[in-house]
């Protein structure tokens, strides 16, 4: 068996699973995040009461921090409310940041679990060998409910990095290549494994951005088999006993790509698609009203620390804005006592609330019809930022910090090497 | 649930993702009702003022890729979509589709072979999808026991609320 088939099957009490099958699970942790009252609503149109295990729910107020809008604001309000009255601890208010990233800091992720939260980048938590899923308001309600939900085990790909990675390239780069390749819908209904000599030399947020894009593969979950650099993360954060599960020997997987990263480039994905990548060479040149860096794909502190090396002593294209989110409270803290917060500002960046910000298009760095952003989030959906007539481009935290200083798409590794 | 459907076809291309399905601005709204008047809205300005009840939505691959917000299907519940035909569906959206009670069949091939304001009738106990228009017939795949189950009590939450109602 696969490591996640034995995670699942262990959660459902059974001693093998095998694919296709449909088990029921028991769920270690299920999170909602603001958006979702209707996971309240189904809640009670199930004939819930008291939800199953309070300690085995966490609530996010992470897409809508602060509220922007009365209906927001009141939403909030129903949803803290609903903690107060359950006694959910576990409520993550409007100062802590994006669920994922949120889960990480506080020590509320570990390997072998399974974790389902209302937001389909939960595929995330595979790069510490948990099963994260993402779930829609009804199913997370059901958790809330019976403490448990079905799924489908899933067949798993393996991907297999080869070769070394060039300097100011990054695990954004690695995934949207993949993505590239296999297309947008390649991984639906399956599980991703990452192996091979590159992961040893991507740290656990590095790690993290690549587990957290096979979401735009399509996928169910994603996985990267625990090893030390995990462990050392977790050390002192976890308070959680945990086991690590092991694929066996000559388990055979659905599909297997092996991707030699040497000599390759920063890369790109341009409207409307996130599978529409070039090599960023493809793209220089064009002018970006807007650079954006953050959220739960790339706003760890390592991210803003790449800007800040790119815009050390610079100030940003006067034609360009610069909006940084720092992916939670934690990654803010840590940009404020290590000089990168000062050094974005002073390169001119907007810093806004930890969170989803304009990921999705609500609040806090909207796009005007017309206009171009190059992000270093995970979609490039029409309308994903606001208007439906914006132009976004992906790619790394590197090329975001490197657009907002020239103001056009450009490649950054040039701009690492001055540094 | 009705055995045989009859609509109109509204006719999409592949990876029509949630944000186009549901705008992310709107996700504020919870009543259905006010939900309903974004529907397709990313994608077709136009679905609302035209999507009459029981009307069906065809698209080619991954349709309701993305996002994991129930919107998109609460939506197209609310416009009165009747079914969803596609060659292929993201998995969240899938699962919130069913467990709201629309039915949603994968018929490979079916975005390609459907005109917008063609006349389809579905079969949902067979899988057959006739054209009416053109008087092509495809060949949806046959939805699991499970998934029946759920459509046929109206979606899962009256499942749930038998099992585990809590009074
Ligand atoms: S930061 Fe963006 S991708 Fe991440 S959870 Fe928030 S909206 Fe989703």
């Amino acid at each position: 068996m696969h490591a996640i088939e034995k995670i699942l099957a262990k959660a459902a009490g059974k001693a093998a699973v095998t694919t296709g099958e449909i088990v029921n699970c028991k769920v270690d942790m299920a999170g909602i995040n603001d958006l979702y009252l209707q996971t309240l609503r189904s809640f009670f149109e199930m004939g819930g009461k008291k939800v199953h295990d309070p300690n085995k729910i966490v609530v996010f107020l992470d897409h809508y921090a602060p509220a922007s809008t009365i209906m927001q604001a009141d939403n909030q309000k129903q949803f803290r409310e609903f903690c107060w009255e359950q006694g959910i601890d576990l409520l993550m208010d409007v100062d802590q940041g994006v669920c994922h990233q949120v889960m990480v800091d506080k020590g509320l992720v570990y390997p072998g679990q399974v974790l389902v939260i209302t937001d389909s980048h939960t595929t995330i938590h595979g790069a510490f060998g948990a099963f994260g899923t993402g779930v829609g308001a009804t199913d997370l309600a059901i958790i809330m409910v019976t403490g448990q939900l079905w799924f489908r085990i899933p067949e798993i790909i393996r991907i297999h990095l080869e070769g070394t990675l060039p300097q100011g390239v990054y695990a954004k780069d690695i995934i949207l290549k993949v993505i590239g390749a296999l297309g947008a819908d390649y991984g639906v209904y399956r599980g991703v494994e990452f192996t091979g000599p590159v992961l040893k030399q991507l740290s656990v947020s590095e790690r993290m951005a690549l587990c957290n894009m096979t979401t735009e593969l399509g996928a169910k979950t994603a996985y990267i088999q625990p090893d030390e650099i995990t462990l050392q993360f977790l050390q002192g954060k976890v308070q959680h006993e945990y086991e690590i599960f092991t694929t066996d020997p000559g388990y055979q997987y659905a599909a297997e790509h092996t991707f030699d990263v040497t000599g390759m480039t920063p890369q790109i994905a341009a409207p409307h698609s996130v599978d529409n990548v070039a090599p960023v060479a493809r793209y220089a040149g064009i002018p970006v009203n807007q650079a954006f860096l953050g959220t739960c794909t790339g706003g760890r502190a390592e991210d803003l620390a790449i800007a800040a090396k790119i815009l050390q002593g610079k100030k940003i294209n006067p034609r360009t804005r610069f909006i940084v989110v720092p992916a939670s409270k934690a990654v803010l803290l840590e940009a404020m006592a290590n000089g990168t917060m000062k050094t974005l500002v002073e390169a001119g960046a907007t810093f806004v609330t930890p969170g989803c910000a304009a990921c999705l298009g609500t609040h806090e760095g909207m796009l005007a019809a017309g206009e171009t952003c190059i992000t270093a989030s995970s979609r490039n959906f029409p309308g994903r930022m606001g208007s439906p007539k914006a132009e976004i481009y992906l790619g790394s935290p590197a090329a975001v910090a490197a657009a907002a200083l020239t103001g056009k798409i450009v490649d950054p590794t040039e701009y690492l090497k001055q540094g | 649930m009705q055995q045989i459907l009859k609509g109109k076809a509204f006719v999409y291309g592949a990876n029509i993702d949630t944000d186009q399905i549901y705008p992310g601005r709107f996700l504020d709204l919870t009543d259905p009702d006010q939900v309903g008047k974004h529907a397709m809205e990313g994608a077709d300005p136009n679905f609302v003022k035209e999507v009459q009840p029981g009307d069906l939505i065809v698209a080619s691959t991954n349709f309701g890729c993305g996002s994991s917000r129930e919107h998109a299907a609460v939506t197209l519940k609310a416009a009165g979509v009747g079914a969803i035909l596609a060659d292929s569906y993201g998995r969240i959206f899938y699962r919130n589709a069913i467990n709201l009670g629309v039915p949603l069949l994968v018929c490979p091939g079916i975005g390609q072979k459907v005109k917008r304001g063609d006349s389809l009738s579905l079969d949902m106990t067979t899988g057959t999808v006739t054209n009416l228009s053109s008087g092509e017939t495809m060949q949806a795949q046959p939805l699991s026991e499970y998934v029946m189950n759920i459509l046929a009590s109206g979606g899962i939450k009256p499942l749930i609320k038998q099992q585990y109602g809590q009074g």
